[in-house]
């Protein structure tokens, strides 16, 4: 019946000349909606990036070179002189110290204890579920309250950690005077929220290591911790490097817990443990007010994060890509074995 | 050495059993062996270590000013007063809980639903469809991932005070309405799971672009857009730097207010603590609930990215 409807219509020509054209609008429709719909799509992430992302990013640049207080608004251009105002706060040099003090503390043993304990989720557990859950459940907890309650048993007197120590009869830490230990304490509170995280970041990746070579390694003889070194870590090396990046990105912004440390939120009495993003807080809206300053601090932080982002990577990449040479040929030799044993037992 | 299934067919079945026993005392052991008792013990290790400070803020929210500035470790159980601290926050003078309570909610809630909504919109467009350029932006969404924006925090503050958003939610809502991260999850989750003749059929039945990524790629994405959803709520709820900056005393999220009950009432740390206990059991709830699905979100994450 389809095929032959049209044929009345050429025999009619005068009935309907509306018709062919409203086909044609429709298709033209639908292929404006085949063309158009992707970049729609797309549009709602791109829009607002711009509006929100890339914008403000390039606006801190203009903000940088101009006089901007918070209140009063923009003033006069005055060239570079918001970053050597910066350079000319020992309160500046003192927070980058700071920043990398408290990165350093929290994204080494933070990654290292992940994969150790990736490795322990890595087994034949029982009651798989409950442990990953019981290692991620710091997750969930906000980093405001993170510092406050390790701020808490971080307390100089009568905290949870001091008492710890003198029940091992070790002086007092004065955690909220000595620079060092007040990094090592906020340190803590990062590590705490985020290597249940990362171990299971971790975890996946060992997961999807292929179990041959563990089988072809255990043939020559190779123990556990033989088989950790020599294949898994080199292994997961994707995903050790992702996880050193978002911790690198994440940790040389840190705000939240060092705000919280103490009642005042500026970082101590002597900016023992005021990171770069608390100095860009109190630059802008705390003590000067000074947004045109903040800008500066906001792009020189921005530098050092892309910065050491990159160094980072080259760093990770070498050092388990020296990892992963040795153990191809390793497992190259593996597989070998694997293979002749297999002959063997056939 | 071979598995021991082998050596049964190959050498008998008493030989399977010695090579069963000695694959049980060897150092070496096979993947599917049970772990030790030292494998638990670690691991029961690193549960406490993730539950003590929390228990450790009950303790302290049900304990008062005194005890807490002569003992380190004022009591062993939480007790009544417990609630008569929750009963403080929630009536005290510094900051309206309900309000940030719902503030926090709607803020949660809403950015979820939009971050699904746009991400699954733009991963169905990056999975699925063909258009000029595909390629570059999906890099340049990716790339974007890397880039510190929290630094844009000036700009984006002179713009809300410019169109008098200081102060309200939309401030904190309308920058995180959709992320590089959500956008990239969902493109890879597409990829995979819709196929590409479901949505041939729907084409050839004659649905239109959107009703195809309705009809068809929405129940798709359910479950990745479930996870992205989870995650996007604890972010959100847990976020702090840029909420504290254009929110203030009267119209607060639950981590302000929670700084603000700090700085007010740093005498009383009991009080503090119990506040940081009802900011956190929100989300300790959750947990329970979906615990898993985080879980798997960020397994599921891991293995792609």
């Amino acid at each position: 019946m389809s095929v032959k409807s049209p044929a009345p219509e050429r025999i009619a020509p005068a009935g309907t000349p509306r018709a062919p054209r409203r086909v044609g609008f429709s298709q033209r429709l639908s292929r404006w909606d085949v063309k158009l719909s992707p970049y729609l799509y797309i549009s709602p992430f791109f829009i607002l990036f711009a509006i929100t992302g890339l914008f403000p990013l390039v606006y801190t640049a203009y903000v940088s070179l101009h006089q901007w207080s918070l209140l009063g608004g923009q003033g006069d251009y005055i060239g570079f002189q918001n970053f050597t105002d910066i350079f000319a706060q020992p309160a500046f040099w003192r927070s980058l110290r700071n920043t990398f003090s408290i990165f350093l503390l929290s994204s080494v043993p933070q990654v290292l204890v992940a994969i150790v304990i990736a490795a322990l989720l890595d087994q034949n557990l029982r009651a798989k579920t409950f442990w990953r859950m019981g290692v991620l459940l710091p997750y969930v907890v906000a980093p405001v309250a993170v510092g406050l309650i390790f701020g808490r048993m971080f307390a100089d007197q009568s905290g949870l950690i001091n008492g710890a120590l003198g029940f091992f009869g070790i002086e007092p830490i004065r955690w909220h005077v000595d620079a060092l230990a007040s990094h090592v304490a906020i340190a803590s509170m990062v590590n705490f929220r985020w290597t249940g995280y990362n171990a299971l970041i971790f975890l996946a990746a060992m997961q999807a290591v292929p179990r041959e070579l563990y089988e072809a390694a255990i043939i020559d003889g190779a123990g556990r911790v033989r088989q950790f070194f020599s294949i898994t870590i080199p292994q997961i090396r994707a995903t050790i490097i992702f996880v050193v990046l978002t911790s690198t990105i994440g940790g040389l912004q840190i705000f939240d817990e060092p705000r919280v440390f103490d009642e005042a939120g500026r970082g101590g009495s002597s900016q023992q443990w005021m990171t770069t993003t608390l100095y860009l807080y109190d630059v802008g809206w705390g003590t000067q007010r000074n947004l045109g300053r903040a800008a500066a601090v906001a792009w020189l932080l921005f530098l050092i994060v892309v910065v050491i982002g990159f160094i980072n990577f080259a760093i990770t990449n070498r050092i388990s890509t020296s990892g992963a040479d040795r153990t191809t040929t390793r497992t190259r030799r593996q597989r070998r074995a694997a293979a002749r044993s297999s002959r063997r037992s056939a | 050495m071979s598995s021991v299934p082998t050596t049964r067919q190959t050498a008998g079945a008493g030989a399977a059993r010695a090579a069963a026993r000695r694959a049980g005392r060897s150092k070496v052991g096979g993947y599917d062996r049970r772990p030790g008792v030292v494998t638990y013990v670690l691991l029961g290790v690193a549960v406490l270590i993730g539950l003590g400070p929390l228990y450790y803020t009950l303790l302290l929210g049900s304990s008062d000013p005194v005890a807490i500035a002569q003992s380190s470790l004022p009591q062993l159980l939480p007790d009544a007063s417990l609630f008569e601290n929750f009963s403080k926050v929630i009536n005290s003078d510094a900051f309206d809980f309900w309000k940030a309570f719902g503030n926090s909610l709607i803020i949660a809630l809403f950015t979820s639903a939009t971050t699904v909504l746009f991400s699954t919109l733009a991963g169905f467009s990056f999975a699925k469809l063909t258009f000029k350029g595909r390629r570059p932006l999906l890099v340049f969404v990716i790339a974007t991932m890397a880039v510190p924006t929290q630094l844009g925090v000036i700009p984006l503050y002179i713009i809300m005070a410019k169109i008098g958003w200081i102060g309200t939610l939309q401030a904190v809502i309308v920058p995180a309405l959709v992320t590089a991260f959500g956008v990239f999850w969902m493109t890879q989750y597409l990829e995979e799971a819709l196929p590409y003749e479901l949505i041939e059929a729907a084409r050839v039945d004659g649905a239109s672009m959107f009703r195809t990524f309705w009809s068809i790629a929405m129940p798709a994405a359910r479950p990745a857009a479930a996870m992205l959803a989870l995650f996007t709520f604890v972010t959100q709820w847990t976020n702090f730097f840029w909420p504290s900056i254009v929110l203030n005393q009267s119209n607060p999220t639950l981590p302000v207010a929670v700084r603000l009950l700090q700085a007010n009432y740093f005498v009383d740390y009991s009080l503090v603590m119990a506040g940081v206990f009802l900011i956190t059991l929100p989300l300790i709830i959750l947990f329970v609930f979906a615990g898993r699905q985080l879980v798997a979100g960020i397994m599921a994450g891991a293995v792609k990215g």
